[in-house]
């Protein structure tokens, strides 16, 4: 038994895997970006999002009659303001929306393109109708759900796991791989004995075992902390973050498989990943974005991550069913790795 | 281009096979040719200097030998083998130095021996070349808190933990202290001693002088001198140099045949106002010289005298000195 762990520990793909781990845990900065910046971002988001009593508009009428229909309805906080003074107010936000009574009845000011506003609008003239006397014809009731899952906490944390595990890979190869050649040390590598493909293989293990604390770390914290579901498998789960997480290490070995420099490395990394920021749907839903561009922000792989990890966690879907998204992130794995082999500069 | 070598058909070490045999090696980065045609054999056992200023193309060279850098033309053969076909088995065999690797600073030294010793399938133990690179203080520390001296033997350790036959060390002491540099200069003797092939690079001549049995001195990609530190010595003509400056001959300049009219001065040359003789011996010329400066009126306010180095051997033959460029 000892004997098997020494032959282990002196195989050149442990020692390169140790060094790599090892290198990994004495950057404190390293540390921080993958371990505890997700759960800053997580807490911040939960905090700025969290469960409130649905939002009450700020809101403002010209005249005191008005200002007291507005605010017999729960969803508004009305004041008074004249006319200039409303408009400065909507102007900078501070108000959603401003009712100047006219001598035909009511105008309402406000931004259309602004949901908020759209809302107050509904409200403010539903109070005004009433106040002035007018009764609906159905009789409504509300019965409120407040489920988990459906909160935008639940949204956000798979969003996030993706985009962490983009950052993560991506960084920790590219700086990597780049600062080794930089220093001259890819080609003191390759003038030993040791097989190059262990060298790669190095990455992608010691990343994978990054991985489980991250996911462990990061997801466990976003089940305590915020009760976000796991309505999946969580087999199936881990599976997706492995292979989410080797297609973005493929990504970073091909974004370092030429550059010479941290500063074009650095470069490229931010022009990999600045789209997928912005299409991938982290923070809201990437169907948001206009049809024509669609296909291009399906075929991202952080699009392709985060829809299959909202798909396991927040609707329970099998891996058979987030098919498209699995084999998109499949590509990703395959072509940029083979390409990046090809292309890799070792010295 | 030379025809090919056949490779050795066995991969057992060869008795008679050279432990380095280069042939018509040729090598262009864009315009500047490096390499111009070369051809070297260096024998097993043998420590051999590549000497020359810096862009004569030695690290090229010692490139080439070690598989980093393909040929354009011309043949390497290691220890009876080459690269095309060997290249698993020489990179066992072999132990190599680069200029300015930079290992990852915040591994421990025993960390990157035992790194590199797991590339190998025999060797010695991380341990021992601790021992061996005087690193065994350091054994804890990590790559950053080193000194150049102890990065350079660190470097030097990752050579040998494979036990290698055959040893490439690239300007092993460049940017060391003396002292640093006289620590490494036993460790290459220990290496000789244990009758490994050591082929090392330097602009260094002292360096050379002291370790390398053979040297060869390269300039422009071309070897321009090869021998032993002594017979590359002696063919300047002299075994000491003689250095002076004259003043008082009222900017008339000493006619130089005046000097080498004086038996025993084998060669003569003026760089920046100083005489350069170089002189069969010392105590029955350099009266002579005395004599010949009084008779013509001049005046002496500088003479020096000194052994002859292969710094002289490299001036002698191109007329620079090796630090000009």
């Amino acid at each position: 038994m000892s004997r098997l762990a020494e032959t282990i520990q002196a195989s050149s793909l442990f020692q390169l895997t140790a060094a790599r781990f090892r290198l990994f845990m004495r950057e404190p900065e390293a540390i921080f970006w993958v371990f505890i910046f997700p759960i800053i971002l997580a807490v911040g988001l939960g905090i700025a999002f969290r469960n409130r009593p649905a939002d009450v508009l700020p809101v403002a009428a010209t005249t005191p009659q008005l200002t007291q229909a507005l605010a017999a309805d729960k969803g508004l906080r009305a004041d008074t303001m004249d006319e200039a003074a409303g408009t400065h107010a909507l102007a900078t936000g501070a108000i959603q929306l401003l009712a100047i009574q006219s001598p035909q009845g009511v105008d309402y000011k406000y931004d259309d393109t602004n949901p908020d506003a759209r809302i107050a609008r509904l409200l403010a003239d539903r109070a005004v109708q009433a106040a002035a006397g007018r009764r609906d014809p159905v009789s409504a009731q509300n019965r409120l759900i407040h489920e988990t899952g459906a909160r935008y906490i639940d949204f956000v944390i798979p969003g996030l796991l993706g985009m962490n595990l983009m950052g993560s890979a991506i960084w920790s190869l590219g700086f990597a791989i780049v600062e080794a050649r930089q220093k001259k040390l890819l080609k003191r590598m390759v003038a030993s004995p040791m097989p190059r493909w262990q060298y790669l293989a190095s990455y992608l293990l010691s990343r994978l075992i990054m991985l489980v604390v991250e996911l462990v770390v990061f997801l466990g914290f976003a089940r305590i902390a915020f009760g976000v579901p796991f309505r999946g498998s969580l087999v199936e789960l881990a599976l997706l973050c492995l292979i989410t997480s080797l297609a973005f290490s493929a990504l970073g070995l091909l974004i370092a498989s030429r550059a010479k420099t941290m500063e074009a490395a650095s470069g490229l990394m931010n022009l990999a990943m600045l789209p997928m920021w912005i299409l991938s749907g982290v923070f809201f839903s990437a169907s948001r974005f206009p049809n024509i561009i669609q296909p291009i922000v399906r075929a991202l792989p952080l699009t392709a991550a985060i829809d299959a990890l909202r798909g396991n966690m927040l609707q329970g879907m099998t891996l058979p069913q987030l098919g498209v998204p699995v084999m998109t992130l499949l590509a990703w794995l395959v072509i940029p790795f083979f390409v990046a082999l090809r292309i890799f500069r070792w010295r | 281009m030379i025809q090919p070598l056949s490779e050795s058909p066995t991969t057992a070490p060869h008795a008679t096979a050279p432990a380095l045999l280069l042939r018509g090696l040729r090598k262009t980065f864009g315009d500047v040719v490096a390499v111009d045609g070369l051809d070297l054999e260096v024998a097993s056992g043998e420590c051999f200097g590549l000497l020359g200023p810096n862009g004569a193309g030695k690290t090229t060279t010692i490139e080439i030998c070690e598989g980093l850098t393909p040929p354009d033309a011309g043949t390497v053969q290691l220890l009876g083998l080459g690269w095309n076909h060997h290249a698993n088995e020489l990179r066992q065999r072999i132990g190599i130095q680069l200029q300015e690797t930079q290992f990852p600073e915040k591994l421990t030294v025993e960390e990157v021996l035992r790194l590199f010793r797991s590339f190998f399938r025999r060797g010695i133990a991380a341990d021992e070349a601790i021992r061996m690179a005087q690193l065994d203080e350091k054994r804890k520390a990590r790559v950053g808190t080193l000194s150049g001296g102890q990065k350079q033997r660190l470097a030097m350790a990752t050579a040998l933990v494979g036990d290698p036959e055959l040893l490439f060390l690239d300007e092993p002491t460049t940017g060391l202290d003396p002292q640093a540099r006289r620590h490494l200069w036993d460790l290459v003797d220990e290496l000789k001693k244990s009758g490994r092939t050591v082929i090392l690079t330097t602009h260094y001549m002292d360096e050379a002088e002291r370790l390398c049995d053979r040297v060869a001195i390269m300039d422009h990609g071309r070897i321009i001198a090869l021998g032993t530190p002594q017979q590359l010595i002696a063919s300047v003509g002299g075994d000491h140099i003689v250095e002076l400056a004259v003043s008082g001959d009222f900017g008339r300049p000493l006619d130089p045949r005046l000097l080498t009219a004086i038996p025993g001065v084998q060669s003569h040359r003026v760089d920046a106002g100083i005489h350069q003789l170089s002189v069969t011996s010392l105590h029955t010329t350099v009266p002579q010289i005395f004599a010949a400066i009084d008779a013509l009126g001049l005046e002496l306010t500088e003479f020096r005298t000194h052994s002859a180095t292969l710094e002289d051997v490299f001036v002698a033959l191109t007329g620079r000195n090796l630090r000009d460029e």
